[in-house]
């Protein structure tokens, strides 16, 4: 089982979550060209080993999370709210970045 | 390569059948090759045989950088069927049910093909009509299809849960009975040395490290035993695609690793005749028993990519769940073992056996969980695009491009996300 530390609710087990895919996609402009789009929908860097990846928290507070994840070992090494304003938020309040609690208890 | 027959079962009978040749030799590699196939799954060794049988191509490599069927070859539940509806994916796949027909014929091993009948539960009307639909699709193009009503059903495959408490009340079947089972480690032998006996160099631990270029052409391949060169290189290595087409420094491509699990019991006595297929609700469960009695059976991938070849819990208890409410008599069944292959996962779940931006590379992946099936006409039609230079029709549509086309071969209809495909 792979426990992700949810930045809002804290450890939890992966199948809380559902796994959404690589976040390192950027989908371009709506009018960029369309081999640029193809890019982004189709193609994949499909990495074997650390990647970042979005996940949601279904099964708890439904928030979406940037995780940091080696696919070959399965460690994390970092969680992060996805959204960028709520991040900002959190880090403001707690002091931390998210990435410097990432150790398993 | 001695043949397999009664009578030469019987002659080396007098010496305690011991005299037996190796069933194929372990040769060092050579300098240089006509075609090189990296991958020694059942789809490198399927179109190292064929290379040699149906085109006369004989200077041959096949590397491999474990042991021959380390992979998914002999990580899969074994299922063959030809149920599909696209147009190009029931042309292959169709094509492929026919020469598992013939293949332990053809390869003079015993690859213990058996047909008994895929057949694919559903548990409400619309899934009948739908059921109904494939069906019909597949008989117009002279493939086999029935459907089973509930009384057939019960006849047939006497020990599913019939019963009032079901969550999911069986209404009847579609069923292929064309479709079954075959051993997968003697697909990758009985190809193997058969395609050893056309002279084709089976590599083992032989890993490729480097692919050395000049402009846009492969020169050599540097692998864990020096350095090969080839006229023509051909990539099959499933989970392992994006890693290879990476170290020949060509990018990206529609495709993730992910893994799926498969999972075998204890013996028992012959209890189910045929390959049982249940998917309704978000539960995916499929389902034969082996020879040996084990009854060997799987579901859907862990959901996140990876390259580790070992399964997750849940989805072990997700597959446990699904067998107690369909055969709830497995419930106190033990299981023997459990692991897991790398799947290449596709954007539309339908495969690649097609050219590259590369003049004497090409490639053969994106199998998602049926390369099993897949394996003869895969060989098949990439040994003949190798030759050839040019995709038969039948695999036309099976390039990298198909999607700046906007063409997807997607049976699912699930979008361009590789873990909704199966
Ligand atoms: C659990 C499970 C259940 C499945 N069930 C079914 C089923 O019921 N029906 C069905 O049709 N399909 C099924 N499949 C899918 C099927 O097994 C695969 O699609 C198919 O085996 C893939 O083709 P292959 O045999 O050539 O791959 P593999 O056997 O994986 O061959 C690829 C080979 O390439 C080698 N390799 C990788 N990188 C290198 C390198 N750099 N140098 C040298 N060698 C390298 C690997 O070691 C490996 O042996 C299942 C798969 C799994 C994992
Ligand atoms: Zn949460």
């Amino acid at each position: 089982m792979i426990r992700i530390n949810c930045p809002f609710c804290g450890f939890r087990d992966h199948s809380e979550f559902t796994y959404g895919g690589d976040a390192s996609i950027v989908f371009p402009d709506l009018d960029a060209s369309s081999e640029a789009w193809i890019d982004a929908v189709f193609h994949r860097d499909n990495i074997d080993g650390v990647q970042r990846e979005t996940w949601h928290h279904v099964h708890g507070c439904r928030m979406w999370v940037v995780v940091t994840r080696d696919t070959v070992t399965h460690e994390i090494s970092a969680v992060e709210p996805a959204h960028q304003g709520i991040k900002l938020v959190l880090e403001a309040m707690t002091g931390l970045s998210s990435s410097d609690e990432d150790q398993q208890p | 390569m001695k043949r397999y027959s009664a009578w030469n079962v019987f002659r080396n009978g007098l010496s305690d059948q011991k005299k037996w040749d190796r069933v194929w030799r372990d040769p060092d590699p050579k300098k240089s090759y006509d075609v090189v196939i990296i991958g020694g799954g059942l789809h490198g060794l399927a179109t190292a045989y064929y290379l040699a049988k149906n085109h006369g191509i004989k200077k041959v490599a096949v590397l491999e950088k474990g042991w021959l069927g380390g992979g998914n070859a002999g990580r899969n539940t074994t299922i063959v069927r030809s149920n599909y509806m696209m147009p190009d994916n029931r042309r292959f796949y169709e094509h492929s049910l026919k020469l598992w027909e013939n293949l332990s014929h053809d390869l003079n091993f015993n690859v213990m093909f058996s047909q008994r009948s895929h057949v694919s539960l559903f548990h409400s009307p619309a899934a009948r009509d739908a059921a109904a639909r494939r069906y019909n699709t597949m008989r117009v193009m002279n493939s086999d299809g029935e459907l089973w009503d509930l009384n057939r059903l019960k006849r047939e495959v006497p020990h599913l849960n019939y019963g009032p408490d079901a969550r999911f009340p069986i209404l009847g079947a579609a069923v292929q009975p064309r479709a079954g089972t075959a051993r997968h480690d003697a697909v990758a032998w009985g190809y193997a040395r058969a395609a050893d006996s056309y002279g084709v160099d089976i590599l083992q631990n032989c890993e490729a490290t480097g692919v050395t270029r000049a402009g846009n052409q492969v020169v050599s391949i540097e692998t864990s035993r020096g350095l090969i060169s080839t006229k023509k290189l051909g990539f099959a290595v499933a989970g392992n695609t994006s890693r290879l087409w990476r170290i020949a420094g060509l990018g990206r491509l529609p495709i993730e690793s992910h893994k799926l699990q498969a999972f075998v019991s204890e013996p028992l006595k012959p209890l189910l005749d045929q390959v049982l297929a249940f998917g309704v609700g978000g539960a995916h469960f499929y389902i034969s028993q082996s020879d040996k009695g084990g009854m060997v059976f799987g579901g859907d991938i862990d959901w996140y990519k990876s390259y580790a070849q070992r399964g997750n819990l849940p989805i072990v208890q997700d597959v446990a769940e699904c067998a107690m409410s369909i055969l709830p008599c497995l419930g106190r069944v033990r299981l023997l073992r459990h692991w897991a292959g790398i799947m290449d996962m596709s954007m539309d779940g339908s495969p690649f056996i097609c050219k590259t931006p590369l003049s004497n590379l090409y490639l053969n992946a994106g199998w998602n969980y049926g390369g099993f099936k897949a394996s003869p006409a895969s060989g098949w039609f990439f040994a003949d695009l190798i030759a050839n230079d040019q995709p038969d029709p039948i695999i036309a549509n099976y390039d990298l491009d198909r999607f700046s086309r906007g063409y997807n071969i997607d049976e699912r209809g699930a979008g361009p996300d590789p873990k909704l495909h199966g």
